[in-house]
């Protein structure tokens, strides 16, 4: 049980119960929803910017999914959230090496990814990694204004 | 096949009778198993439980060795060479065909046409017999629990026709009403194109009273097969249906080979398929003229060795018999939906008064994908997702479902480690 322990660790855990900015927003500058084809996984995402628009001044996501999508979702709210929007596309970025890249650099990356480290467990579950960055293709689809729905495929 | 079709509409007495060990209908299922190498692998260095069958079933060595051997000892093109290789796969293709008829119980060979599986076959119909009697203003009739197999092609056909997709609802348990159902049936219905067994509820179709209704209004019949072939008996010319289909690879046969059945009269006035090699008597430019069924929709070099596997798997089946199969497992689905509904926090998705082995499910606060990690680990392979059955997911209001389906290997060891392995996922997300 033990790798399973690695994936669900009690912060995935804990948003997966008690989601973090989880609803709608009144007013959002953008709004995308996300698919993962596979297993039916949909989630909506508002963002509001501030005033220049250059940076995340709000964020909330509702929808249906796993533990892994959804508190990837909650933590991905909490950690763009006053971010501007270059930092946050940097952020998946570094996120997306943790999921997938190789192990020997992730020290360096964990470093800016915060409390975000805690899915370094997907990473011995492949078949998981859409999961957990569905919440980030949904937001940059979000950030690009993408006319289609964000998927994971 | 002179055994009448047992499942679809069997009487309680029947079913009770099914149950109780016959003389020639019980199995040996530790013989079984020994049948399949797949079922001794212990995946993350636990046995594995194999409950994913309904997504595709592993295959008895018997047929694994027809297939290599095949490609070793009489492998060539098929109706094509005058050469000794060529003149033995092609025996060997055609004896396929002769068995899976046989199995299904069609009278004609020649209403065997071999296809990549349950998909093909129904793409095949759609849009050989479909395009021809399916105009604008015109109906198709499906039901609610349809895998999307059963969905789309119907769809692209009546986009392209101007044709109108109708889709007779179920009820709670997972059961269409037929008395919904009939009124569904119009002048202007075409075709009623229904799933024999529920992938994602694992419900039996009332079939017979179906197609005596369809037919009583002159609509032809088109049975998706996929989930019943590998469980009970079915007699297609008993059945009366105008067109069966099932995959190979569900019924532990070779990925990639399929059958469809099409009453010979339909089949010889439907045009072509798919245009190419094989599936003509004279090409020139100026007109083609087709082959009569079935070569006129196998056009290409068909697959060949799977075919031939396929026919050796009929031959597996019957040897054990599929009377016996299903009095297996039926007894393990009555153990296993006891086990199942005790468990705190779960619900059966699915729970028609007839059905073959496949129990649905959905656990208070998990979701179906974090279920399927968990038991994954536990050596437990399950599917976990919507079952290509969106529609179903929507009518019981759950975005997806965990599926342990069972087959003629399984036991109800498995059924118990299933139901600790749930314990350790309650565990987990307490």
């Amino acid at each position: 049980m033990s790798d399973l322990l690695d994936l669900y660790q009690e912060v995935i855990l804990d948003h997966n119960k008690r989601p973090r900015n989880f609803g709608a927003l009144e007013s959002p500058d953008r709004e995308a929803t996300g698919y993962n084809p596979l297993c039916g996984d949909q989630l909506v995402l508002d963002v509001a910017l501030d005033g220049d628009g250059g940076a995340i001044k709000d964020i909330r996501f509702r929808g249906s999914g796993c533990a892994i999508s959804k508190a990837s979702a909650s933590l991905m709210t909490e950690a763009v959230k006053g971010k501007t929007i270059a930092e946050s596309e940097k952020l998946f970025e570094r996120f997306h090496e943790l999921l997938t890249g190789d192990p020997s650099v992730r020290g360096e990356a964990g470093a800016e990814l915060g409390k975000l480290a805690v899915f370094e467990g997907v990473r011995e579950f492949p078949v998981r990694v859409k999961c957990a960055t569905l919440a980030w293709h949904t937001l940059q689809a979000a950030l690009e204004k993408a006319e289609a729905p964000a998927t994971t495929e | 096949m002179s055994e009448p079709v047992k499942s679809p509409a069997l009487s309680s007495e029947a079913r009770q009778e099914a149950r109780a060990p016959q003389g020639g209908a019980t199995l040996d299922v530790e013989a079984v198993r020994r049948d399949f190498p797949a079922l001794a692998l212990a995946p993350y260095g636990k046995p594995l439980v194999y409950l994913d069958s309904a997504a595709s079933a592993q295959k008895p060595e018997v047929v694994i060795e027809t297939e290599a051997r095949c490609y070793r000892e009489f492998y060539a093109n098929v109706h094509r060479g005058v050469h000794y290789l060529s003149a033995k796969a092609t025996v060997a293709y055609e004896d396929a065909r002769r068995k899976t008829a046989r199995f299904i119980g069609a009278r004609n060979p020649n209403e065997i046409i071999f296809v990549r599986g349950t998909t093909e076959g129904i793409n095949l119909v759609a849009s050989s017999y479909g395009r021809r009697h399916v105009g604008a203003g015109d109906e198709v009739l499906i039901t609610t629990m349809e895998h999307h197999s059963n969905i789309v092609p119907w769809q692209l056909l009546c986009e392209e026709k101007g044709a109108t997709l109708k889709v007779a609802p179920i009820n709670d348990r997972g059961e269409v009403e037929l008395d919904e159902l009939e009124k569904l049936m119009g002048q202007r219905t075409r075709l009623f194109a229904t799933v024999h067994v529920s992938n994602a509820l694992g419900t039996i179709n009332p079939v017979r009273e179906m197609i005596a209704l369809a037919h009583a209004r002159g609509i032809p019949v088109l049975l998706d097969g996929a989930q019943a072939v590998p469980h009970m008996p079915v007699d297609v010319a008993e059945l009366d249906c105008e067109f069966y289909v099932f995959s190979g690879h569900k019924a532990f046969g070779p990925s990639g080979i399929g059958a469809l059945y099409g009453k010979l009269e339909l089949l010889q006035e439907m045009p072509p398929y798919q245009g190419g090699g094989e599936m003509i008597r004279t090409v020139s430019f100026e007109k083609t003229e087709y082959a009569d069924p079935p070569a006129r929709f196998e056009a290409g070099t068909p697959n060949i060795a799977g075919a031939i596997a396929l026919g050796t798997t009929v031959d597996y089946l019957e040897a054990i018999g599929m009377d016996a199969v299903w009095a297996h497992e039926e007894n393990l689905l009555g153990y296993g939906t006891a086990l199942l509904e005790n468990q705190p926090g779960l619900r059966l998705i699915g729970t028609a008064r007839e059905k073959v082995g496949v129990l649905s499910f959905v656990m208070d606060g998990v979701h179906p994908h974090d279920i399927g990690t968990i038991l994954d680990r536990e050596g437990i392979a399950v599917r976990t997702g919507h079952h290509c059955a969106q529609p179903v997911m929507d009518r019981f209001g759950v975005p997806a479902t965990v599926r342990a389906s069972l087959a003629l290997y399984n036991i109800r060891e498995e059924l118990d480690q299933l139901a600790a392995a749930l314990a350790k996922v309650r565990e987990l997300f307490a």
